[in-house]
Order: structure tokens, then C-alpha cells, then sequence
């Protein structure tokens, strides 16, 4: 269970969260809705473990552990994901490389042996297929050249192979046709299970349709200004954040 | 008895003084050399004199050290590349017979010593103390049409020798060979080879060096180059080792359709200095010459790029190509690149450029928001920089050699 309380931070002088609370029961499915500049992004980041943001009060805890005192790849081992909004490239790094050196981190963080590439492969080749990807993207640099909605299935794939305890899926529906949206829905409902739980960034309904969330939370200036079922996502898409923006106000 | 132990360029030519008279070939040839190196002395050791082609690296530390005598070459033999080639082995310059397997082919510049005309003691100062004191190296003739396969030139240095070897290459016509030369040692030693290189007519050298000198010795090499019409020097360099080090090449495309690449990776970290020097020389029309220099520099290294391409008048259709890339790991860590084109025919095609950088925040944090730990995270990076320069050698034997080599440099670093 991933337990947020009053939680603050910035980026420089910058304050960008100004005090979230949120808890994410295990096996239940967030969606986080809010404009553009609200600190959806910042939320994950900070969950996640990037430097830039300073966290200036509030905790994380997750499954009963402080999660803001740890390191990135520790955090990753205790089971956080992050599907970026922007997968970030790696040039001269091979993505088969690239999954096997991180599962394999993952799996000696938990005391199990490590998988050799044609262990690797076998595995990541039933993903691969399950995500409708084709199989060069296993030999190609990570994310290099990749389309946008290459880099998002990139993501799925790596979070279907890591297999977390939370995933935080930061617009992962941004960019894809609805093809490639109902993928990577199913991706996500494919690790559904009690001890699964999500965080779901997202702009749009649609993904809600095929991703069907426990709770909508809509976060503006750096706060959650409220809270509902999924039928608050679609309120949302009718009459956009305006209501809902002057309702707190 | 006492002895005065005189060091820099006193010392040499005190050696010189001493043994002039034992050394092989041409007594005319080293005494216009060690005129030459009188003159010139150490760039940047007991002179004032500033030499440009020296701008960037100084030599006092080579004039300041004392060069007398070797040690064991047990420990560092047992460091050497596995590889199934045969192979000459030369410690502190001198070909060890019992250690080297029989290569076709092959005299020893002891027993053949012929100064070629491609190196420039009266341009260069090194090439001059190499000419005053070589007393061996490797000799390597490769008949027309004849694939040599894949030769080793194993150089050991020990305790605190200087020594000079002087190498010769030289493919006729058609001809195929590769060598890997791998530098290594334990002490404070001074490794000072000069090669001259003279590939025929369609003929083909792979030149793949491997630089993993002791951490406190000298290495200063300078290769001369001169490369026939449809001739092909594909060579590459690794700079892992050494205090002080400098690698110089000069290719020289003289026939029509031959092409150069002086490729090459340094790593470097602690107070390690490490200069690249290369100069292409476009004679000839429809040549192709290309560059991919990699730096990774650590601690307070510094690493020296200087790169010239020249284009003669009548090269036209000249396609040349250099790129030189740094990847900072410290912020006390120093590149110096320089390049230059001078370019004298009207229908060319020359690029070259420079970069600068540190390992990226963005794609670190992605590694490790993956699982990977900082530090398996860092070495994945680097090894993607270098990955452009690496898999230019195309050799794969050699080439996981090289990587081997290189995965271990990572080791030591994190160690």
C-alpha cells in the first residue's frame, strides 16, 4: 500500500507539490487528472526518486517502508515503476542489454538468480508478442529512433518484465492510437492482481474505458482538490477542469 | 666508482655517447639524429623552447626521471591478452626469442637494422632519440598477395629502462595483415617505439594497439604511415595505461583510392595524461580518411586531441571525416582538442568535430530508476560512448579483447 501524506516539494526555490495526501490501497487502480503545471509529473518523480526535486516535508510510505529515504534502484527493487512521459534514450545501449541488466539487478536485489541472455530472451520474446511489439526492438538501441508510440510500448514492456508492486504511469496514453492505447491497457491489467497497485498520470477518459481506475483524484497547484469514482473522470471530460478548479477555489 | 646519473636529454645522449659504437646500422643515420635531438632536446623538459605539435603536453616528467635498468618480466607477462596468434615478444625492447613464436616473414631490427625514410629525426625530437638509440624491434615483410593473418607485437616494460624499438611493416602489393600490439609493464619505465608503416597497392593492414602501460611509465609512440593506391590502414588505438603518454600517427595517402581510419578510445583517471596526435595527408585523389577519438577522463586526467587533416592541391575528391569526443567523469578531469584543416584543393569533402560532456543526468536516473545500481548504471554508459569508437575495430577477437580490456579499467575504477 502506498501511503502519501502531506506531502511537499520543489525544484530549486520552486514550490510545486504544496502538501498531497493520497493513499493507494493494494490492488486498486488511481487515476491522477489535473492541467497542465499541477505537478502530475512532479508526483511521479518524486515518487521515484529523482535528484532534482527537493523534498521539503510530508512522507512516502510504501508497504510500510520510508520510501523517500531511498535511492532510485532501491525503490525500483522494492517495487516502484515509473513509465516515464518521455522515455529518455540510450544510445549504444541495446535494449535487450538494457532489460536484462535491469531484471537482472532487480532479481539479485531479491536474492534470485540471475536469468543469461537466452533465459532473457525467451521471456522478453512471450512479452514482445503480447504487446504486438516487433522483435527488432530488442536489438535496437533503447528508445533510439524509436516512434512515440514505440517508446511507450517500450515502457510497458519494461514494467511487464520488472513486475512491480506499484506502477506510476506518467501519460502513458499520450501520443498512441487507440490500438496501441488498449496494449498498453491490457498491459496493465494483465499485472492486476492483490498485491498490484497503480498510479495512472493521464489527461484523457479514454484510457479510464480499458483501464477502469478505483479512484479519479484531480491535482491542481500542487494539491488534490478532489476526489471520486471513475465517474469523475468522465465529468471531467465533459465540462473539463474549470467546475472543478473554481468549486475549490 | 662512482657514477654521475645524469637524466633528460643529457642522459640520452650520454647513452648514446656510450654505446654509438655497438648499435646496429647506419652510423651516419643516428648521428644526424642525435644532432637533432641535441638540439630539439625533450619538448617541455630542460628547454624553453615552446614547439607547437608539443603545446599540450610537456615531457618534463620524462626529463626529470632516471632511466636505469630493468627488473623481472614475470608478474607482467601473466597480464597479457589470451589470444591464439602467434606473437613476438620484446621486453624492455629486446626480442625474447624463447617467449616469441616463429613468424614468417619477421627479422629483428637488431639483425636488420634499416632506417626507413619515413620518420623525421630532424622533425620530430622523439623520432630522433628513437633513431640515435634503437637496438631492436619487429621487421615484418608480407609478400604480394599474401594474407598474413593475425601477428602479436607484445612489448613488456620493466623497473626503470628507457628503450626505442623500432618497428617496420611493410605490405606489397595486395597483401593482408593484422596486428594487435599490446603494451604493457610494471615500473617507471620509458617506452619510446617509432613504426614505420609502408602498405602496397591494394594491400590491407589492420593496426590495432593496445596501450596498457604501468601506471607510473612513459609511452610515447609515433607511427609513420604511407599507404599506396587501394591501400588501407585501419588502425586503432587504446590508451589505458601510463603517467605520461602520447600516441602520434602520420598517414600519408599517396595513390588514388586508399584510404586511412586512426581510430582510437583513451581512459584515463588519477594525474594520468594522455596526448592523440594524428596528421592525414591527402596527396592523392578519390582518398578517404576517418577518425573516431573517444575520452573518458577521470580524477584530474587530461586527455589531448590534436587532429590535422591536409588536403594537397591535387587531391581532389577528398572525402575526410574526424570526430573527437570527450566524456568528462570529474569535474578536475581536462580535455584539449584541437583540430585543423588545411585544405588546398577546391573539391573536397572534409567534417570534422569536437565534443564535450558528462554522463547524462536524465539517462543515469532512468538506469536506476530501473534497478540498476549507480554505479553498474555509470559503466553501461560509458561503455555506450565508447561503443562508436569499439566497434570500429573489426576484428571481433580483438575487439572483445579490447572490451575486456576495458570492462577491467572500469573494475579498477570502481574498486
Amino acid at each position: 500500500m502506498l501511503e502519501i501524506r502531506g506531502l511537499t516539494a520543489s525544484i530549486g526555490e520552486k514550490p510545486i507539490l504544496k502538501g498531497i495526501d493520497l493513499v493507494v490501497p493494494d490492488g486498486e487502480v488511481h487515476a491522477i487528472m489535473g492541467p497542465n503545471g499541477s505537478g502530475k509529473s512532479t508526483l511521479g518523480y518524486v515518487l521515484s526518486g529523482r535528484d532534482d526535486y527537493t523534498v521539503t516535508g510530508g512522507s512516502v510510505t510504501f508497504n510500510g517502508i520510508d520510501l523517500l529515504d531511498m535511492e532510485p534502484e532501491a525503490r525500483a527493487a522494492a517495487g516502484v515503476f515509473l513509465a516515464f512521459q518521455a522515455p529518455i534514450e540510450l544510445p549504444g545501449v541495446n535494449n535487450a542489454n538494457f532489460l536484462r541488466t535491469a531484471l537482472n539487478a532487480i532479481r539479485r536485489a531479491h536474492g534470485e538468480s540471475e536469468l543469461d541472455a537466452i533465459q532473457f530472451l525467451k521471456l522478453a520474446r512471450a512479452e514482445t508478442k503480447r504487446l504486438a511489439m516487433p522483435d527488432d526492438m530488442l536489438k535496437r538501441n533503447v528508445n533510439v529512433g524509436f516512434s512515440g508510440g514505440e517508446k511507450k510500448r517500450n515502457e510497458v514492456l519494461q514494467m511487464a518484465l520488472l513486475r512491480p508492486k506499484l506502477a506510476i504511469l506518467d501519460e502513458t496514453d499520450s501520443g498512441l492510437d487507440i490500438d496501441a492505447l488498449k496494449i498498453v491497457a491490457d498491459g496493465v491489467n494483465a499485472l492486476r492482481s492483490p498485491t498490484f497497485s497503480a498510479l495512472v498520470v493521464t489527461h484523457h477518459q479514454r484510457l479510464l474505458d480499458h483501464l477502469v481506475p478505483n479512484r479519479v483524484h484531480v491535482l491542481a497547484h500542487g494539491r488534490i482538490i478532489r476526489s471520486g469514482g471513475p465517474e469523475l473522470a468522465k465529468e471531467l471530460e465533459k465540462s473539463g477542469y474549470a467546475d472543478v478548479l473554481a468549486a475549490a477555489a | 666508482m662512482s657514477v654521475v646519473t645524469q637524466t633528460g636529454a643529457a642522459g640520452f645522449l650520454a647513452r648514446y655517447e656510450a654505446l654509438k659504437d655497438r648499435l646496429p646500422g647506419d652510423a651516419a643515420v643516428r648521428a644526424a639524429a642525435a644532432e637533432s635531438f641535441r638540439v630539439a632536446g625533450l619538448p617541455g623538459g630542460t628547454s624553453a623552447r615552446r614547439i607547437e605539435a608539443w603545446k599540450y603536453t610537456s615531457l618534463r616528467p620524462v626529463a626529470e626521471a632516471v632511466f636505469q635498468g630493468s627488473a623481472s618480466a614475470a608478474g607482467a607477462m601473466a597480464a597479457l591478452p589470451k589470444m591464439n596468434a602467434p606473437r613476438l615478444v620484446f621486453v624492455d625492447g629486446k626480442l625474447q626469442a624463447h617467449l616469441s613464436d616463429m613468424v614468417p616473414g619477421f627479422k629483428s631490427f637488431a639483425d636488420q637494422a634499416v632506417f626507413g625514410g619515413l620518420a623525421r629525426p630532424d622533425r620530430d625530437p622523439l623520432v630522433a632519440l628513437n633513431t640515435m638509440l634503437a637496438d631492436d624491434g619487429a621487421c615484418l615483410r608480407v609478400p604480394a598477395g599474401v594474407d598474413a593473418g593475425v601477428i602479436q607485437i607484445v612489448s613488456i616494460g620493466t623497473g626503470t629502462a628507457a628503450f626505442h624499438p623500432r618497428h617496420v611493416l611493410k605490405l606489397e602489393a595486395g597483401s593482408t595483415l593484422v596486428v594487435l600490439e599490446t603494451a604493457i609493464g610494471e615500473g617507471n619505465y620509458l617506452h619510446n617505439p617509432v613504426t614505420e608503416i609502408s602498405i602496397g597497392s591494394g594491400a590491407h593492414l589492420t593496426h590495432v594497439r593496445l596501450q596498457d602501460e604501468a601506471a607510473a611509465a612513459f609511452h610515447l609512440s609515433t607511427i609513420y604511415a604511407e599507404i599506396a593506391d587501394g591501400g588501407t590502414y585501419d588502425g586503432f588505438s587504446l590508451v589505458l595505461g601510463g603517467r605520461v603518454t602520447r600516441t602520434e600517427i602520420h598517414v600519408r595517402l599517396m595513390g588514388p583510392k586508399a584510404a586511412a581510419h586512426m581510430n582510437g578510445a583513451q581512459l584515463l583517471s588519477g594525474a594520468q595524461h594522455a596526448d592523440f596526435t594524428s596528421v592525414v595527408r591527402h596527396d592523392a585523389p578519390h582518398c578517404n580518411s576517418r577518425q573516431t577519438v573517444k575520452n573518458v577522463l577521470g580524477g584530474k586526467s587530461r586527455g589531448v586531441f590534436q587532429g590535422r587533416i591536409e588536403v594537397a592541391r591535387q587531391a581532389q575528391k577528398t572525402d575526410g571525416y574526424q570526430m573527437n569526443q570527450a566524456l568528462l567523469l570529474s569535474p578536475d578531469a581536462e580535455i584539449d582538442s584541437k583540430p585543423e584543416l588545411e585544405i588546398f584543393a577546391d573539391d573536397v569533402k572534409c567534417s570534422h568535430g569536437a565534443t564535450v560532456g558528462e554522463l547524462d543526468a536524465e539517462q543515469l536516473f532512468y538506469l536506476r530508476s530501473r534497478g540498476v545500481p549507480d554505479s553498474e548504471a555509470r559503466a553501461l554508459l560509458v561503455r555506450a560512448f565508447l561503443v562508436e569508437a569499439l566497434d570500429l575495430v573489426t576484428n571481433e577477437t580483438i575487439r572483445s579483447i579490447l572490451e575486456q580490456r576495458v570492462d577491467a579499467w572500469w573494475e579498477r575504477q570502481a574498486a
